[in-house]
């Protein structure tokens, strides 16, 4: 038995032990806290590859909105909204929206480009979150104005992780395909298109402990959408979208046509679908 | 003891001074635990232990000790079954073992790849010159626990401070295909591994002598069930569960139960609920964010920590069922 004074004495070198090495570096800081956007390392890189110098307004109001649950329920599957109100057409239009997850491995989730005949440039998706991290969305006018808007989203703790829930299920079905038109389609209207594909999405970045090997990268990695031949909505997309990849966006049928949907994902394999649509009025 | 971990918001200002008061303080919990003291436990059948974890989400306030564990007690050697959600609770369980019996352990069974339930692996492991112990769990396990990996240790060190090197994380190498029996010395435990339900690795251990069935989280009590395998497969899953002639069931989560399969009829009404209400949201074309903050609100009423996992359960209930068809 140790008396209470060597007690003590241990005591106190377990404090000073504890304060020296518990003491987060500002990176593990930053990795808590909502507080301050630009101060985020990772975005000063991504914003200079992606933007260089070109100043970037901080949007107000409903122009530029991006919807994400505060915190992560099921991180595998958080969804995602940017809606914009910034106008779409001829002569100014929002022809790219990129969403920036700071704190994914690879932080460029998906740059999704419109055109006049997107109708809306709006985007609904779900990705992965693998840390508390910012989500932002920057949409790019036709003319090269930048607008950016950020959410501060909190991982889940607990059994909540980003890889999928059944790894052999995810396999089975890929490339299975749903696409399908909401509401009644009317010419000149803006209508919301839902395109889902099944595919395991995998990063590349989960190493099989036994064999030491990676599971390979396959992920969906470009997405063309169009209307009469006309594009409407186009999409590079990274592993930080979720299993099975689900995208709605608009776009705007004048006469009747074919609503057509390409995939390619990262190992060249081709998904192919289509609606004849014919639209009212 | 309780200890608390400081959650740091900011390295500035007050913040700053409490995170070390806060650092003394749980020093001076943490040495009161770095004896290692005995989990407390339970025998409720003869050589069948358990220890109750707290109904709450796997975090420090709790020093991440949620789950149920558990160890079966032979004539030539121990089975533990889950060792917990942090090393320190593997060593507590580890203490505990050797409270109840001089039997060595021989298997250590881990029933499905979640941190409150087999981070505590490396605490559990045998030091130089004692006994191996044979890790044991279900064929999808490993690369479940792979996969996660990062992430788990990355909630350790990030929201209990404990460093867990990927060299600690202790992966099993008796791997169950179906079921496979192990024997303790005069008693005999059935392993079996089921299709994705909880998760896509889920375990359970069934004592013939005692008729004690080891659930896993195939059935949680009092814990809001979560879904992280598949919902149908898991309601299926229970359908076969419920012909087990089980004496004493020892659920994922919450309390023993000796009334079987009664046990399962509160898990079966919410995931019901859950199943119906998701896939009437999906046919009506209810968008997920909006059926996660509506659908089957009443049934998760009932349970404790609806407001942590009913949303995420929704969630893995709409991916599944918008694909159905």
């Amino acid at each position: 038995m140790k008396t209470w004074l060597q007690s003590i004495h241990m005591l106190l070198k377990l404090a000073v032990a504890f304060v020296v090495l518990c003491t987060p570096p500002l990176a593990q800081a930053q990795l808590r806290t909502g507080d301050n956007p630009e101060a985020s390392e990772i975005w000063k890189k991504v914003r200079a590859s992606l933007f260089s110098e070109r100043p970037i307004t901080v949007a107000t109001g409903d122009m530029l909105v991006l919807d994400t649950p505060l915190r992560a329920e099921d991180a595998a599957i958080v969804p995602i909204a940017i809606s914009t109100r910034l106008p779409q057409t001829e002569s100014r239009y929002v022809e790219k929206l990129y969403l920036v997850i700071d704190n994914n491995p690879s932080p460029i989730s998906a740059i999704f480009s419109f055109t006049p005949q997107s109708g809306r440039a709006d985007i609904e998706t779900r990705v992965r979150v693998d840390e508390y991290t910012f989500v932002r969305a920057i949409a790019e006018m036709s003319d090269g104005g930048l607008f950016m808007t950020t959410r501060w989203v909190k991982a889940s703790g607990g059994c909540s992780a980003p890889p999928g829930k059944d790894q052999a299920a995810a396999l089975a079905s890929l490339g299975k395909m749903k696409f399908r038109v909401e509401g009644d389609v009317k010419a000149r209207r803006p209508v919301l298109a839902q395109l889902m594909i099944s595919h395991p999405n995998n990063s590349g970045l989960a190493m099989d402990q036994m064999t030491r090997q990676f599971t390979p990268a396959h992920f969906v990695r470009k997405i063309n959408v169009t209307y009469a031949g006309k594009p409407v909505m186009s999409a590079d997309l990274d592993f930080s979208i979720s299993e099975n990849p689900n995208l709605r966006f608009y776009f705007v049928p004048d006469g009747k046509g074919e609503l057509a949907a390409e995939v390619l994902d990262s190992n060249n394999l081709e998904f192919k679908s289509s609606l004849s649509l014919r639209p009212a009025g | 003891m309780h200890m608390v971990i400081p959650r740091a918001r900011s390295p500035f200002g007050r913040a700053w001074v409490s995170v070390v008061l806060n650092g003394l303080l749980s020093t001076a919990a943490a040495l009161a635990q770095t004896t290692d003291a005995p989990l407390a436990v339970s025998e409720p059948a003869p050589g069948v232990f358990v220890h109750t974890g707290v109904i709450e989400d796997w975090l420090p306030e709790n020093l991440g000790d949620v789950a149920n564990l558990g160890f079966v007690v032979g004539t030539r050697c121990v089975a533990v079954i889950d060792t917990g959600g942090t090393p320190q609770l593997g060593r507590r369980l580890r203490a505990a073992v050797a409270r109840a019996t001089a039997v060595p352990i021989c298997y250590v069974i881990n029933t499905h790849a979640h941190p409150d339930h087999v981070l505590g692996n490396s605490g559990i492991a045998p030091l130089a010159g004692e006994p191996a112990v044979q890790f044991v769990a279900s064929k999808k396990f490993n690369a479940a626990m792979s996969a996660r990996e990062p992430f788990y240790t990355g909630a350790l060190k990030r929201d209990f401070g404990i460093a867990l090197a990927h060299e600690a994380v202790v992966y099993p190498t008796l791997i169950v295909e179906q079921t496979v029996p192990l024997d303790l010395g005069g008693r005999q435990l059935v392993l079996t591994a089921w299709p994705t339900a909880h998760t896509d690795n889920d375990l359970t251990v069934f004592d013939t002598q005692t008729r004690s069935l080891f659930t896993a989280d195939l059935l949680f009590v009092e814990h809001l069930p979560v879904i992280d395998g598949n919902l149908r497969g898991w309601l299926a899953v229970m359908g076969e569960l419920a012909k087990v002639d089980a004496a004493l069931v020892v659920p994922g989560h919450g309390a023993v139960s000796r009334d079987w399969p009664a046990a399962l009829t509160h898990q079966r009404e919410y995931l019901e609920a859950v199943l119906r209400e998701t896939r009437a949201a999906v046919k009506a074309r209810v968008s997920l964010p909006r059926a996660v903050e509506s659908v089957a609100r009443d049934a998760a009423a009932s349970w404790s920590l609806a407001d942590r996992f009913h949303r995420r359960n929704i969630t893995a209930a709409y991916a599944e069922l918008e694909w159905e068809d």
